[in-house]
């Protein structure tokens, strides 16, 4: 097996995640085309057997945090006041809709089409959107997520939570401003936590 | 934890959901959504979340940026080769 047979199959999730990272597509493409040249060049340090994948993404996020994130001036995480939890849930929970009964969450959900998520998705600070990517789109768990952006496991449970809630956030926001739900300000359903 | 409250549940959502919960306590857990609609309702809506965000990001890589880089590695192979002497 070659370096090409073992890592062309990680190339489409790779460039997925490069393009959340970089949020342009020019740039996604000259960070994953570095990535596979470094891992090439390192390939011999790899022990087989081992976590190809997350050894790969590690590749990439640390280019990415080397090359790219030092130019952009985004709002940092620690700019953020946090979200409630449960933030759509609240407001649109057990709600019923007219239409046959179907809930307000589905009718929100449904509405909110690929390019709307990945806008909120990009919306949100590097250091939330990586964890979230990592987890929800590539599904890693917390460990090899701490091991990818070489971080505490507490640190990558932070990130996700308070990315997740940003995310609801966002794509409650969106879904208000192009009409297909209501903001409800006064009636929020309530949640025990 | 034998028997979760909805305030232990909901506060375990995102364990849950990422797999990261022990076998004990995940069983407990799916116990108590057996017979709560209301916890139902807000994992369900967590659950239906990640599967948007998972779906919302998969594209192909475009045939030339693939072949960019097939010829890239390529050509740092070729270099190497030479560079050894071969």
């Amino acid at each position: 097996m070659t370096f090409a047979d073992d890592t062309s199959p990680y190339m489409s999730s790779l460039y997925a995640a490069a393009r959340r990272m970089t949020r342009n597509d020019a740039d996604a493409e000259d960070l994953l085309q570095e990535t596979f040249l470094k891992a090439y060049r390192g390939y011999g340090g790899f022990k087989e057997g081992t976590n190809l994948k997350a050894w790969l993404y590690r590749i990439l996020t640390n280019s990415y945090i080397n090359r790219y994130r030092a130019r952009q001036r985004r709002p940092d995480e620690t700019d953020l006041e946090d979200v409630e939890d449960f933030y759509l849930y609240r407001r649109l929970g057990g709600a019923e809709s007219s239409v046959l009964g179907r809930s307000a969450e589905d009718e929100v959900l449904d509405a909110i089409t690929d390019d709307q998520v990945r806008d909120a998705l990009d919306s949100l600070p590097d250091t939330f959107r990586m964890a979230v990517v990592l987890a929800d789109v590539e599904g890693f768990s917390y460990k090899e997520i701490a091991e990818i952006l070489d971080v505490p496991i507490g640190t990558v449970m932070s990130r996700l939570h308070r990315g997740r809630r940003a995310l609801q956030k966002a794509l409650y926001e969106y879904a208000v401003e192009r009409g297909i739900t209501s903001p409800k300000p006064e009636e929020v359903v309530d949640v025990e936590t | 934890m034998s028997k979760p409250t909805c305030e232990e549940s909901l506060a375990q959502i995102y364990l849950f959901l990422d797999g990261e919960l022990d076998e004990g306590t995940r069983a407990s857990i799916e116990l108590h959504l057996e017979h709560c609609s209301p916890c139902v309702a807000a994992f369900g809506l967590e659950m239906e979340l990640r599967a948007l965000v998972s779906r919302c990001c998969r594209e192909p890589v475009p045939r030339e940026l693939r072949e960019r880089i097939a010829a890239a590695l390529e050509e740092m192979g070729r270099t190497a080769a030479s560079e050894d002497g071969d």
